[in-house]
């Protein structure tokens, strides 16, 4: 799987949308820095667009690598190597290359600008570390849906409609539902749904650095002593992993049955 | 030796495999000819493990291949259209390849200068002519020196000088006592190699034998017409 | 006969005099070894010299113009009888005592000291602990309460009392106190013409100050820190309140300042950080908000109704969740000329006003406001679509809800 792995990261290494994703990065970090004065500011903005953008482009790079290198798959596929290998190492490959790309676009930036010695180094850092997840789960689901869509349209289709659910339906159904409910107590409701989502779950933990006030103020106990507790990160961390683990398994699972 | 035993495939309704059993253990060429859905990839992707069986078995030197991928160390495939990473240059595709098959001593000199692919070798793939690219495809073939060779549609995109030269080494490798399986629409092409032509059709072995069994049995000079024959012969029963 | 009532005259004139000049030791091995007793023996004028030690006592009366300090750090136990200090005579000092284990009462308010219809009185560098009240000035004028510091250990707002109480008490000095964890930090009733001045209010229950029918009060240079509500006026007329510091006052109810019915007030220079409601206010009128600094609270302003003529102008608003709820007609109220964090208008003719009016009220701040839980979805992806969408055509906030003005630069406050 390693050497899978290797070459599928030296693939997109090399391609030019791992330069753009990272340059786009970079210059983002650039402009919200020169732009902001306070560092919380600039994460803030930071964290708005990663919360929208790492799913979309984790998506879209999952996908498209998955029919780009449909051929050469079954190449692989003729060669004395075990099949989870190969597609587990692709999707690595992907996971790891994009992950490189935010890690490195933002944090040169936010290093050169001195990070280290500031405050913020703790959101700055719970932000990345989201970012990889978020980068994980979404390359993971993408292409887990492009290995089951020989179809690319299809696949490329659904793909982007998970995201968009994700990102964007999955919260307003939970606003109805919150409004449609409101003569009842929805705290655990509230709470379950937003660790549900994983982009939701990241926003949340995001906002408990940097918006707390609104957020602990308005939500009553459950919220505050789930969130501000160390079992709430703990758990919260649980879900994202295992958020993580779960469209590998349906990969690896998958891969195994499939024909080509 | 292949012993391919009461093979079926069914892609969801679609029963492409419907029965195959086949045994193949001397060596030589053996072409797999039959018309377009006949099941002729479905049964070379079965061999290689790429397609799951729906039932049946196969057998590579008397062990199953289900669950196993390490028998396909004794196998050479040549897809039937080779799409490479379009980053890498031709020489780091053969290195990567060895790497990943575990034999980075193979030398593919000999095979490039053969093939006239000096010059392409710093070139990215995807910058290659198809028939470059074929050539590159059938060096990555014949490098590795197995004992089983699969070659879907050699021919594809070879210019005649090209052509003559897979003829000459497709024989060579029979020389070395393997089995060579070869799908191909070029009937010349397969009456010139084979040793033994297996007549896929609608998921069936209907015929076996050699080139000259199949003419005779049709009365038909050639293979072409053989063929063609057999198949006009299927359409009308 | 003559000479006699000469003389007691002469006396009567030089008896003040003298006293000023006696002072009454009391130490724990002294012939007076009670403070109780010092009271007693003094004359009007004098000055009782508390030496180190703990005294136990309890129901202490001055009533004469006494001056009652320790330079030692003397402490008085009350032992949890009852009030401890209770002075009724005018130009009363006590100065530098610890106090400790006041009683606490259902039925009456015991506090560490009282001052009762007094005048001129001066309190100061106490160190109360865990008192029910501390401080309480009871129809007191022109008295000064200063460098105290109160410690309480309220858990609840019912079994708690208030730091510093002002009940009829005009014209006094609050100053460079602390009041660390009782129910209201600082509490004013029909209290008027105080000025409170660079006090620290902290972790208290309710209020860090709390103001009721009081009018005319000062308010400068204090900070709260954590409490229930840094300031609540109520019912209160004419306040003015500068360069005050309010800090997360976190909390459902928790709020910077509370006004309710408040009337006439100017609330300039105050900065406002982290707390859940910077200012909230219902049933104010002519209220002037200016060159404050609302940074990075959840809601900056909650205008709950009823609030006319308001005047927000000049004020920067910083990184806050919501800068305004709003409920209610306009009433002429107006929010021209503030910075806005969130305004990304442009400004062509580069005359520092942005070229297009700023909507200060989201939809979304309507939406928490029915379903508090929904705040969870703040900065989603969906919610910015949803304000968005508002802000291009407003269909649930008031249309003439805008800043008409807003400045492109964050405001230097003079």
């Amino acid at each position: 799987m390693l050497k899978i792995l290797k070459y599928s990261f030296f693939d997109l290494i090399r391609s030019r949308w791992s330069y753009v994703y990272l340059i786009f990065y970079f210059l983002l970090s650039v402009v919200l820095l020169f732009l902001n004065p306070s560092l919380s500011k600039a994460i803030l903005t930071l964290m708005n667009v990663i919360i929208l953008l790492v799913p979309l482009i984790g998506t879209i790079f999952g996908v498209m690598y998955y029919y780009n290198s449909k051929e050469f798959t079954e190449l692989l596929l003729a060669l004395p190597i075990k099949r989870s290998s190969i597609f587990l190492g692709q999707f690595f490959g992907v996971a790891i290359s994009l992950s490189l790309s935010l890690i490195l676009g933002l944090g040169i930036p936010f290093i050169i600008y001195g990070i280290f010695n500031s405050t913020a180094i703790l959101e700055f850092s719970l932000l990345i570390l989201l970012g990889t997840f978020l980068s994980f789960i979404f390359s993971g689901i993408s292409y887990y849906i492009a290995l089951s869509n020989e179809n690319r349209i299809k696949g490329f289709g659904f793909a982007i409609l998970v995201w968009l659910f994700m990102a964007v339906i999955y919260d307003g159904i939970f606003l109805i539902a919150l409004n449609m409910f409101s003569d009842y107590p929805l705290d655990k409701f509230a709470l379950i749904a937003s660790l549900s989502n994983p982009i939701d779950l990241s926003r949340v933990m995001m906002l408990l650095k940097l918006d707390i006030s609104a957020l602990l103020g308005y939500t009553g106990a459950l919220f505050k002593n789930f969130f501000g507790s160390n079992m709430g990160s703990i758990i919260a961390f649980c879900i994202l992993v295992i958020w993580t683990v779960f469209p590998i398994l349906a990969l690896k699972i998958k891969s195994a049955k499939k024909d080509f | 030796m292949i012993e391919i035993i009461d093979l079926h495939k069914n892609f969801g309704k679609n029963e492409v495999l419907k029965g195959i059993d086949l045994t193949i253990d001397s060596k030589g060429v053996f072409a797999i000819l039959g018309p377009n859905g006949s099941g002729k990839t479905t049964l070379i992707k079965s061999i290689l493990g790429m397609v799951l069986p729906t039932s049946g078995e196969i057998k590579i030197n008397g062990s199953s291949i289900k669950k196993n991928w390490e028998y396909r160390k004794s196998i050479d495939y040549l897809p039937q259209i080779a799409n490479f990473p379009a980053n890498l240059r031709v020489k780091e595709l053969f290195k990567m390849i060895k790497d990943l098959r575990k034999c980075p001593d193979y030398d593919e000199t000999p095979y490039v200068k053969r093939l006239g692919l000096e010059p392409h070798l710093d070139k990215r793939l995807s910058n290659l002519s198809g028939g470059t690219k074929q050539k590159v495809n059938l060096t990555l073939t014949f490098l590795f020196d197995s004992p089983f060779i699969i070659l879907d549609e050699p021919t594809t995109g070879l210019d005649p000088a090209a052509l003559i030269i897979l003829r000459e080494m497709i024989q060579e490798e029979k020389d070395k006592g393997k089995i060579i399986l070869v799908t191909s629409h070029i009937m010349n092409f397969v009456e010139e190699i084979s040793d033994e032509i297996v007549f896929l059709l609608e998921g069936k072995v209907y015929f076996r034998g050699s080139g000259d069994d199949l003419k005779e049995e049709t009365n038909q000079p050639s293979l072409e017409m053989a063929i063609a024959n057999l198949l006009k012969e299927t359409e009308y029963a | 006969m003559y000479k006699k009532t000469q003389l007691i005259i002469l006396i009567g004139f030089l008896i003040p005099f003298f006293s000023m000049a006696t002072t009454i030791e009391v130490c724990q091995n002294c012939e007076i070894n009670r403070i109780a007793k010092a009271i007693e023996l003094a004359k009007e004028g004098d000055t009782i010299l508390v030496k180190k030690g703990t005294y136990q006592e309890t129901g202490l009366t001055i009533d004469k113009p006494l001056t009652l300090k320790t330079e030692e750090g003397a402490i008085i136990d009350g032992q949890n009888q009852g009030e401890i200090i209770l002075i009724t005579s005018d130009g009363v000092t006590i100065d530098g005592f610890e106090i400790i284990n006041v009683g606490s009462s259902h039925l009456e308010d015991y506090s560490a000291v009282r001052i009762r219809r007094s005048e001129q009185f001066l309190i100061q560098n106490l160190i109360v602990r865990n008192p029910f009240f501390a401080i309480y000035l009871e129809k007191s004028k022109n008295g000064i309460v200063r460098n105290n510091k109160i410690y309480g250990n309220a858990k609840s707002e019912f079994n708690s009392g208030n730091g510093i109480q002002l009940w009829y008490s005009h014209e006094n000095l609050i100053e460079n106190n602390e009041v660390l964890q009782m129910r209201d930090g600082i509490y004013f009733e029909f209290s008027n013409h105080n000025t409170i001045n660079n006090n620290i209010s902290q972790n208290n229950v309710r209020y860090g100050l709390h103001f009721m029918f009081s009018h005319n009060d000062l308010i400068k240079g204090n900070s709260y820190i954590n409490n229930g509500a840094g300031i609540a006026i109520m019912f209160s007329k004419h306040m003015k309140m500068h360069h005050n510091t309010f800090q997360d006052n976190w909390g459902s109810a928790a709020y910077g300042v509370l006004l309710k019915e408040a009337v006439d007030a100017e609330i300039t220079h105050n900065t406002f950080q982290r707390n859940t409601t910077a200012i909230n206010v219902e049933g104010s009128t002519r209220i002037n908000y200016k060159h404050n600094d609302f940074i990075s609270n959840g809601w900056a302003i909650n205008s709950r109704g009823a609030n006319y003529k308001n005047i927000f102008t000049k004020n920067n608003f910083l990184n806050n969740s919501f800068d305004l709820a709003y409920k209610g007609g306009m009433n002429n109220n107006s929010f021209n000329g503030n910075y806005w964090s969130d305004y990304n208008g442009y400004d062509l003719n580069r005359d520092g006003i942005g070229d297009v009016p700023y909507r200060p009220v989201k939809l979304f701040s309507h939406l928490v406001h029915k379903s508090p839980e929904a705040i969870i979805l703040l900065r989603s992806m969906f919610i910015d679509i949803v304000d968005f969408s508002e802000k291009v055509s407003p269909v649930f906030t008031p249309d003439k809800l805008i800043d008409e003005s807003p400045s492109m630069k964050m405001i230097t406050h003079d």
